[in-house]
């Protein structure tokens, strides 16, 4: 019951050994993850939580069969950490890191062309499959297992909105932050298709915010779907031309505002919350509970 | 990053690309000394970070060193869009036959550079695309080899232009590309390209947005950074770690997380405030920062009240009631706090809050009607 990652996903974690990876490892080994190997440069034949560390992603993949990537590279490095997955064959990789030059991350999207890879990120809180782990630093706690997907361009807002479906009795089938940067792997679009696909899901909740057109482009898809999406949007107060916060959050000239958003999801049939409060009972209202 | 025209043009005139001789001055005496070296005429161009400087008057010309002088006179301490124009670029003036465009901007879409050719240049390129796309060339970079020589006569020839451009013009878009990717800009532009009466091709004014995220690989363009040219709050909330964006009202907003802070901003709107900024403590801050960041909002005369908004996880709810304790000696009086604190140690946070007489509420829409209501009641 769950898309992209379930218990028996086998993660290597990059950067494992820095401050942010080390931390996050822990978190991510208690919420009973499969972490199977870490990958530093230089630090390869230590064990650090009981988990042993390599020099290069390729040997880290032969040696203990890992499926999946967690990138806790600092900014610079992280594009190629991203690249080197890829190479290595790693299917999934989920990179956390915020603030990569958009340069980089425009090089690493063309390398992902050629590449059967799926990119999570980069800036963004990872994902989570209530019951059978995460890969990335979302509190795991807040989580019930359950039929929900749910998709966000934020982290703290993700848990918000998720805390509010576990209090309302909505479990989730797996929590998705796809990442507030221009550049990011996985748009809204085919983790809908995923969870389409995903028979342990029965309706798909979405946060957009302003900035591009990924919402737009989730909108022309989600007629074709049979299960219901309910969205909200973020950012319907922010001035045009103002990067609010998240490098990807800007409103530039008439694209990427909140209320076109709004309307072409609505003129898609999806019901849109005008606040985060209303979300879990505009889902028992589409799913009849 | 911003940066001005002049730093621009130092960047293009590295990768190869003609520009003309041009020298910074500061008082209208520098314009005119400027003016005498050149021994021609001039154009004064005001350097701020604004675009529509031409039409606010911002650029004049001088045809001799006097005229020059009084230019500059009348551009300098001038107000362009509520930035003073501090520093004028003076530059002789050129013998332009055509304008054209050339940029490349980083697409989202494409997620990749996008390479812009226009042959009706030297006007607002926004313009263009919004009333006559159709006059508009793009290709997405491939960035595996960059912008190819012939690619760029291919896209020139296709905008129509002749073939003195066609054959300069290839070589100064190649050239672009490199550049754009070399300095880590997100946009790079000539407007206009310019095709001289001597059959010449130029890049007669130019603009680059220099990508934030690469300024520490980027130490020169880093330096270029003129705080007082830009808000100077958001610069120094940068400085400190903070992400902070200037609005209009009177509520100030702090949270942890860009997307719950602008939801904020949105919930504190629907309770029928305004929010007077944007402000992201990040991930795990301690009382310090909490405490940072309210007296930095409070700075801001506009704001009446001050939200603050976070959801626990590595952030702390003792922590954050901590720093609203340590501020408040230091805020004005009277101005009130409201928190929401939710997620880890949030009952030891609300705790501290409750016997220290602050308000706090139970979820964001509480809170955001308390703190609308606190400001209305002032």
């Amino acid at each position: 019951m769950s898309i992209l990652y379930n218990s028996s996903t086998k993660v290597l974690v990059t950067g494992m050994t820095g401050r942010e990876g080390l931390f996050h490892t822990k978190n991510m080994l208690a919420a009973n993850t499969n972490v199977v190997a870490g990958v530093t440069p230089g630090k390869g034949g230590q064990i650090i939580e009981g988990v042993p560390v390599f020099d290069t992603v390729r040997e880290a993949v032969a040696k203990t069969g890992a499926n999946a990537a967690v990138i806790f590279v600092p900014p610079l490095g992280a594009a190629d950490s991203i690249m080197e997955c890829a190479d290595a064959g790693v299917p999934l990789v989920v990179c956390i890191t915020e603030g990569i030059p958009v340069n980089d991350m425009a090089r690493a999207a063309a390398f992902l062309k050629e590449h059967p890879t799926t990119l999570i990120g980069p800036n963004c809180p990872g994902l989570a499959t209530p019951g059978q782990g995460k890969m990335g630093i979302m509190p795991y706690h807040i989580f019930k297992e359950g039929d929900i997907g749910f998709i966000s361009r934020s982290g703290t807002l993700t848990y918000e909105v998720v805390a509010l479906l576990t209090a309302a009795g909505l479990g989730q089938s797996t929590c998705v932050g796809i990442g507030g940067d221009p550049i990011i792997g996985t748009t809204f679009k085919p983790c809908l298709e995923l969870f389409e696909k995903d028979p342990h899901t029965a309706a798909v909740v979405m946060c957009g915010e302003i900035g591009g057109s990924d919402e737009e482009d989730a909108a022309a898809y989600i007629p074709t779907m049979t299960k219901p999406v309910i969205a909200f949007v973020s950012g319907r107060t922010a001035p045009p031309g103002k990067r609010m916060g998240h490098a990807g959050a800007i409103i530039s000239g008439n694209t990427g505002t909140a209320a076109g958003k709004v309307a072409a999801l609505q003129a898609a049939g999806v019901p849109v919350a005008e606040t985060i409060f209303e979300i879990p009972d505009m889902v028992k209202k589409a799913l009849n509970r | 990053m911003k940066i001005h025209e002049y730093q621009a043009k130092e960047i293009l005139r590295r990768f190869g690309i003609p520009v003309q001789p041009g020298k910074v001055a500061a008082t209208p005496e520098e314009a005119e000394t400027i003016a005498r070296e050149f021994n021609a005429p001039v154009v004064i161009k005001a350097q701020v970070y604004v675009g529509g400087r031409g039409k606010a008057g911002g650029i004049q010309f001088g045809d001799t060193p006097e005229q020059a002088r009084d230019a500059a006179n009348r551009v300098l301490g001038m107000d362009i869009k509520g930035l003073t124009v501090n520093k004028v670029l003076v530059t002789p003036k050129l013998q332009i036959k055509e304008e054209y465009y050339v940029g490349v901007i980083m697409d989202r879409a494409s997620q990749a550079p996008v390479i812009m050719v226009s042959a009706a240049g030297g006007i607002d390129i926004e313009e263009v695309a919004a009333t006559a796309p159709e006059k508009i060339i793009k290709r997405p970079m491939d960035m595996r080899w960059g912008l190819l020589p012939e690619q760029a006569r291919q896209m020139l020839a296709d905008a129509g232009m002749p073939s003195v451009v066609v054959a300069k013009g290839g070589a100064i878009l190649t050239a672009l590309a490199k550049a754009f990717l070399a300095a880590d800009a997100s946009l790079a532009e000539i407007n206009p390209l310019a095709l001289m009466e001597d059959g010449s091709v130029m890049a007669a004014d130019a603009k680059i947005l220099i990508d934030d995220n690469a300024l520490t690989r980027q130490p020169e363009f880093a330096s270029w950074s003129e705080p007082e040219e830009a808000n100077p709050l958001e610069f120094e909330a940068k400085a400190e770690g903070l992400t902070y964006v200037k609005l209009d009202g009177n509520v100030g907003i702090i949270g942890n997380g860009a997307g719950l802070v602008m939801t904020t901003l949105d919930m504190v709107a629907r309770s029928g405030g305004k929010p007077a900024n944007f402000l992201d403590i990040g991930g795990g801050a301690k009382a310090e920062v909490m405490k940072k960041a309210l007296l930095f909002v409070a700075r801001d005369p506009q704001v009446k009240g001050i939200l603050v908004n976070i959801f626990g996880g590595i952030t702390r709810g003792e922590e954050v009631a901590k720093g609203i304790i340590m501020a408040q000696g230091e805020l004005p009086p009277g101005m009130p706090i409201v928190a929401r604190l939710s997620g880890t140690g949030e009952v030891e946070g609300r705790a501290l809050l409750a016997n220290a007489g602050l308000m706090w509420g139970t979820d964001m829409r509480d809170a955001s009607q308390k703190i609308v209501a606190a400001i209305s009641n002032l």
